[in-house]
């Protein structure tokens, strides 16, 4: 073989390492879910006999509830995030991109440094303020933010959309205008529609955050009838104490294929997404 | 009105009168007024309460009673959480960056050459970055580092004895370490997307003046990769410095407080003490601290970080 060859053969096992030791913890994980609590310390891959009890006992280990009852709350949860973010940040991301006002040059300014803002140092006073307005063990903390581009990544979104329309020829605008089309006319029938493909990177990063937004949900969240699927997790672990390791695997499992659908389905955007704006991913 | 049918006379574009209420000042301020309400009252407005509340001695529960600089006098003088804290969350910072960036620079200089089979390492890497946040994983690192773990049977294979990672004050941290490096790939997506915009010819007419490829790397690829560079070690500083799921799961900042790192104090004085006014100075520490590293990074960046758009007349920025 020639050195081309050679450096082609190493770089190739190299990378099939690296994918291996990034990957196979998954592996271990689809197996453990199904092994017993004394299989689990075993080394084999697979159990022998795969225990698909623990996904039907663990789907129904909080005394009164099913996870069927966390995973619709998540999602209601974050529908209604999602539709709300959708609106506001294309709003106020056509509004910087494209219509001139006083000032814009400043808040865009600060947009960009609420950006790198250390979400933490908020927490208390916002949990302050909404336990004054009574909304701790509701949803309103998440979606009041989020419907005013802000929250899990909201102003990460403005500023991806602002990207995205100013590659959008104004040359579209003007011919609306000259046919009479409003700046609302122009945001909702010309720019909008070509969106879409940023309007899906946004939904994905959106829908990821706040279903790992377990800060949040602990924060905010109180009564076992309004859980989000993580903390319904954690309180498995915490009552169990590890006694249903294979249970608490197998539902683990379970909470993370809806983002593992969104990635098979959306990989081109995933990709774009953080490659381009340079997303934390 | 009457303005408006004298322009539409001359420009057919003046020619609806509402139009011209839409472009003015105020259209803009309407588009942007959710982000900008958002920003006042949800960010600003927190902001100063939070200074304010730094303050005081405030708790949900009691009135609100000003106490100036005593918080923050406690907290660095007579507070050993503080420090025992702080001292760990840099321990992570230093640890878990550079590692991961490095990591994720390496993977991204193999996968710039291998073009066969690219897309199926980039799936593979990535993922750990796709659920790495989620509690889930947190469960899954719990139960692999644990002394019975996945982990350790591995280590049996090779005859290296284990410990249990989790539970030894020893390595605790290291485990979480670990967790964080393992998410490189978002890291290495972004890094191979900076490699990609590296004009070829550069490479090419370095490699005719008989430029070795360590060469290259160093007076190429670094130079044109340091936008990407720093922009993802700000990032990465700022987020692990705030890193709180892994260590409330996995570890609950034990054993012995080996990985009680300063999220998980600072939540714990505000929503298991509700000590609000003692957890804002805490707060506020933080951010000065976040701050002062960006400043300082950004201070050295006109040494390493190099900007293409200035590089006309050789100059470096």
């Amino acid at each position: 073989m020639t050195r081309h060859k050679w450096n082609s053969v190493i770089r190739h096992a190299v990378l099939i390492l690296f994918s291996l030791v990034m990957v196979y913890p998954v592996i271990w994980w689809i197996g453990a879910s199904l092994k017993t609590n004394q299989e689990l310390s075993s080394p084999t891959l697979f159990p022998s006999v795969p225990q698909w009890s623990n996904y039907i006992n663990g789907w129904n280990s909080v005394p009164g509830f099913t996870f069927t009852d966390f995973y619709l709350n998540t999602f209601y949860l974050i529908t209604a995030v999602i539709i709300v973010t959708v609106i506001s940040c294309t709003l106020v991301a056509f509004g910087f991109a494209r219509l001139d006002f006083p000032l814009r040059g400043f808040w865009f300014s600060l947009l960009m440094l609420t950006l790198m803002l250390p979400g933490q140092v908020l927490i208390i006073p916002q949990y302050a303020m909404f336990h004054q307005f009574g909304w701790v063990n509701t949803y309103l903390p998440f979606i009041v933010p989020h419907a005013l581009a802000g929250g899990a990544g909201g102003t990460f979104f403005v500023f991806l959309l602002v990207q995205f329309i100013r590659g959008i020829p104004r040359e579209l605008d003007e011919s609306a205008k000259i046919d009479g089309c409003s700046w609302f006319g122009i945001y909702w029938r010309i720019v909008m529609p070509l969106m879409k493909p940023s309007i899906v990177t946004v939904i994905i990063f959106c829908f990821l955050w706040n279903w790992d937004d377990f800060l949040g949900h602990l924060l905010y969240i109180n009564s076992v009838d309004k859980y989000t699927v993580g903390l319904a997790l954690r309180m498995i672990n915490d009552s169990q104490g590890g006694a249903e390791w294979g249970q608490l695997l197998a539902m683990s499992l379970v909470s993370i294929v809806p983002a593992t659908l969104l990635f098979v389905f959306a990989q081109k955007y995933f990709v774009e997404g953080v490659a381009t704006t340079g997303l934390k991913g | 009105m009457e303005r408006a049918t004298s322009l539409a006379s001359e420009i057919p574009v003046r020619k609806k009168p509402f139009r011209k209420r839409w472009d003015s000042p105020l259209a803009g301020y309407l588009f942007i007024s959710p982000w900008l309400i958002g920003f006042l009252a949800l960010t600003a407005y927190p902001m100063l309460l939070s200074l304010y509340y730094s303050f005081t001695n405030y708790t949900l529960m009691k009135p609100i009673e000003w106490v100036g600089l005593d918080n923050y006098e406690r907290i660095i003088t007579a507070d050993d959480k503080f420090a025992q804290s702080l001292k760990l969350t840099f321990y992570y910072v230093l640890a878990s960056v550079p590692l991961k960036l490095i990591a994720a620079l390496m993977v991204a200089l193999l996968l710039k050459r291998a073009v066969r089979g690219i897309s199926v390492y980039r799936t593979a890497i990535y993922f750990p970055s796709l659920i790495g946040a989620s509690i889930a994983v947190s469960l899954l690192w719990k139960n692999i580092f644990g002394v019975d773990g996945f982990f350790n049977k591995v280590l049996g294979f090779f005859g290296i004895p284990g410990t249990g990672w989790v539970t030894n004050p020893d390595t605790a941290l290291w485990s979480l370490i670990g967790l964080s490096v393992w998410q490189f790939g978002s890291s290495m997506v972004i890094f191979l997307a900076g490699l990609k915009q590296i004009p070829n010819d550069l490479y090419e007419a370095s490699a005719v003046d008989g430029a070795g490829k360590l060469k290259q790397f160093v007076k190429i690829t670094l130079p044109m990769l340091s936008p990407t560079l720093f922009f993802n070690l700000i990032m990465g500083i700022i987020n692990s410095f705030q890193m709180f799921t892994p260590a409330y799961v996995i570890t609950g900042g034990g054993p012995m407080n080996s990985t009680y790192v300063y999220a998980l104090y600072l939540y714990e004085r505000a929503f298991s003490r509700y000590q609000l006014g003692y957890s804002s100075s805490l707060a506020w520490i933080m951010l000065i601290l976040i701050v002062a590293a960006a400043v300082i990074i950004n201070l050295t960046s006109k040494y390493w970080v190099f900007y293409e758009s200035e590089s006309q007349g050789g100059k470096r920025k």
